[in-house]
């Protein structure tokens, strides 16, 4: 990222290293971090961050806001933050001012519909919705008979919610609008449909899966070269060394491909096949290297890092939940192999090589 | 120590879209024309003389060279373009393409002044093949373990000992080699390796060729029997050698050609399975055209790194590492994913043939160019492990 984009995220990162370090969120069994926290990230616009000064946000830009998330993953940082940033963001398409407080964005898989009634309201089931517990608001995309898109401003204490818990320990709700009247519904800008939101919340899984592959690997290593065993550091172990070297390197294609996605959506003008191959890509490839990555940064640790005791699973546990939001790898392999079938097998290489 | 391993995301510049589209047009005429069968990635007839100097017309080759010596001052980035084309089209590169990457390189550093000027020129025109000496018996990855000896005598050095699996020795003109100078010291195992120019095709050499598992003849032993070295061609420092192979390692071992070897076979499953595929064919191809879109964009970030005048050994190791074993297994992927195709595809023939063959290849390429545990062993050492 370059200069001008770091300070926005410079801020997230001194405020997650001052009130969200993984060693004090692990002794703190009655969660009294979170708030904190979240005032803090509050205070410095950065839950906003992508709605513009005119809806009530900060106005950053999408890059700024995508170091953020960035961020964001190498804390693992278990509040709303990422969520509340796309709501802000999906509302702002509408035009539509976001309002103070935790929000996360409905529906969070691309096979859950939440359809508009002929009176405006709404209705649908939208499982695995990330914090939807902890929100005060939800960013609705819904569509109506006709297929036309709407984006809705929801008071969350209007919907059924059926807590559920993910992976990573993490909310991971149900929601269920049964006509629900929205706070405020407007048209949905032409062109913009589920899965461009699916799209945009797949990216920013892909950067906070990324951000806990660098900090997998930064304590994997430095516990290689702490923990002693057959009388010497198990760094030395050329076995330890080249299973490092693996976890980087799972590392290092997680942030190539998610921060060029990232990059790709902030300069795109259309979305167009181009920028749907990088969204996808970024989002099929994190995950692979969630999986790959989290299973040698657990053998780098032997049993100590399998206990709740020990931060890995802060790290590991949500890299691999996060695959699951906003579409799985598998379900966007699907539709990439699908568009690259359709567009035929002379337009593969330039499509890859497109820029 | 993580900052280090940032894979920026760098666009390729207007100008490489421009010569991208020449590169494919030329690459169509060529083709059009029967130079060579993009779908036949195991041609028998691999080397190509004509297809070179056609190269070198287009001022493709020597490209980030300085122009007196017949280069075209152009950026990495649009030697990548380069490259990239070509080997996707399966073009017969071999005859310049270790001359354009690794050897033009060195001798720009090394040589003195005359046989720049001597030499550079030729490989800009695509007019020579070079190879490179660097393996012996028994020594492989080992560098430190050759034994070939240069042999101080008048006016030169007396080259006695054998290199193995030097590719493309049985058609090269020059070799660029690295022989033993003085023994190692007890204090540095690097020492007392010095690289030479070496003219082929001079009595004193013996090129013999070595069958690969492919039914291709690709890589050579090459013995060294009293053969005359110059002083003139000795490249930079006396038994100093190592550094200087080493420092060359990044521009080997990041560009598109580490993890589009293989890549003819996804193509032609893209083509077999056609435009409305089944889930699991669907879900296959996905995954690898996301994967090999992601180190596409590893490899374009190194390049842009090389560009910006890093030294980015450790990020080209990653690649490498990845890219090779990833066009390894891509053959076995699409064999896989080769059992939905139809029987009536058009292509099926020439997939099964290019399986078959890439199938075959695949061994070698976490081997070429530094093994999967050599750069594992750099990577590590980046990571601060050793």
């Amino acid at each position: 990222m370059a200069e001008s984009e770091n300070i926005v995220a410079e801020t997230a990162e001194k405020i997650f290293a001052d009130l969200a370090d993984a060693q004090t969120i692990n002794h703190d069994k009655k969660g009294e971090w979170k708030a904190p926290l979240w005032q803090a990230l509050t205070e410095a616009g950065l839950p906003l961050a992508w709605v513009p000064e005119d809806c009530g946000g900060s106005g950053a830009s999408l890059a700024e806001g995508f170091s953020v998330l960035s961020a964001a993953g190498r804390f693992a940082v278990a509040v709303p933050l990422a969520e509340t940033m796309l709501a802000g963001w999906l509302l702002a398409q509408a035009k539509i001012a976001s309002p103070d407080g935790e929000m996360t964005v409905v529906p969070a898989s691309p096979k859950d519909r939440i359809t508009v009634n002929a009176d405006g309201s709404l209705s649908g089931r939208a499982r695995g919705v990330p914090f939807a517990k902890a929100a005060k608001h939800f960013a609705v995309l819904a569509s109506d008979a006709k297929g036309r898109f709407s984006i809705a401003l929801v008071d969350a204490t209007k919907c059924r919610i059926e807590a559920g818990i993910g992976l990573g320990g993490d909310n991971s709700d149900t929601v269920t609008l049964d006509k629900v009247q929205p706070v405020t519904t407007k048209e949905a800008p032409k062109g913009f449909d589920q899965p461009r939101l699916m799209l945009m919340g797949g990216v920013a899984r892909a950067l906070q899966i990324a951000g806990a592959l660098e900090s997998m690997l930064e304590i994997s290593v430095r516990y290689s070269n702490e923990r002693v065993a057959f009388e010497k550091k198990i760094s030395k172990f050329q076995a330890v060394q080249h299973n490092l070297a693996r976890l980087a390197g799972e590392s290092a294609a997680a942030l190539a491909a998610a921060t060029s996605a990232a990059d790709a959506i902030a300069n795109a003008e259309t979305f167009n096949d181009e920028v749907f191959l990088e969204a996808v890509a970024a989002k099929i490839r994190c995950s692979e290297a969630a999986e790959k990555g989290g299973a040698i940064a657990h053998q780098v640790h032997g049993a100590i890092g399998f206990t709740i005791e020990h931060i890995l699973h802060r790290y590991s546990l949500r890299a691999l939940a996060w695959r699951d939001d906003f579409g799985s790898e598998s379900y966007w392999a699907v539709e990439l192999g699908k568009l690259v079938c359709i567009r035929g097998a002379d337009e593969l290489w330039p499509l890859v090589a497109s820029r | 120590m993580t900052a280090a391993l940032r894979f920026d995301p760098i666009r390729l510049p207007p100008k490489c879209e421009q010569l991208r589209k020449e590169v494919r047009a030329f690459l169509a005429e060529e083709i059009a024309a029967g130079t060579f069968d993009p779908h036949k990635p195991n041609r028998e007839d691999t080397d190509v003389p004509e297809f070179s100097r056609k190269v070198g017309e287009r001022g493709w080759l020597g490209m980030t060279w300085p122009k007196k010596y017949g280069g075209h001052e152009r950026s990495f980035l649009e030697r990548y373009v380069v490259t990239e084309e070509m080997r996707v089209a399966n073009a017969p590169t071999r005859r310049f393409f270790v001359a354009d990457r690794q050897s033009g390189p060195v001798l720009l550093k090394y040589a003195p002044e005359h046989i720049k000027m001597e030499i550079l020129p030729r490989i800009c025109k695509g007019e020579i093949c070079f190879a490179i000496g660097m393996s012996e018996p028994n020594s492989g990855s080992d560098l430190f373990a050759a034994k070939t000896r240069a042999t101080k005598t008048d006016g030169g050095y007396l080259i006695n000992g054998t290199k193995i699996w030097t590719s493309s020795a049985h058609i090269a003109d020059y070799m660029i080699a690295i022989f033993r100078t003085s023994p190692p010291t007890k204090e540095n195992r690097r020492h007392g390796l010095t690289q030479f120019l070496v003219k082929m095709k001079q009595p004193g050499i013996q090129v013999n060729p070595i069958g690969q598992i492919t039914g291709q003849y690709e890589f050579n032993e090459v013995v060294f029997t009293d053969y005359f070295v110059p002083d003139d061609h000795v490249l930079g420092e006396i038994d100093g050698a190592w550094k200087q192979a080493t420092s060359e390692l990044a521009y080997e071992r990041s560009g598109p050609e580490r993890f589009l070897e293989t890549y003819y076979v996804l193509t032609e499953l893209v083509r077999a399975v056609g435009n409305n595929p089944d889930t699991r064919s669907a879900e296959g191809i996905g995954r690898l055209v996301a994967q090999v879109h992601t180190m596409r964009r590893m490899s374009v970030s190194v390049a842009g790194m090389l560009q910006a005048g890093k030294e980015p050994v450790v990020e080209a190791s990653i690649v490498k590492d990845i890219g090779t074993i990833w066009e390894q297994q891509l053959p076995h992927r699409v064999r896989e994913l080769s059992a939905f195709v139809e029987e009536t595809a058009t292509n099926r023939e020439t997939l099964e043939k290019q399986l078959d063959f890439a199938i075959k290849t695949a061994p070698k390429l976490t081997i070429q160019g530094g093994t999967t545990e050599v750069l594992r062993g750099i990577i590590a050492r980046g990571l601060g492990l050793r």
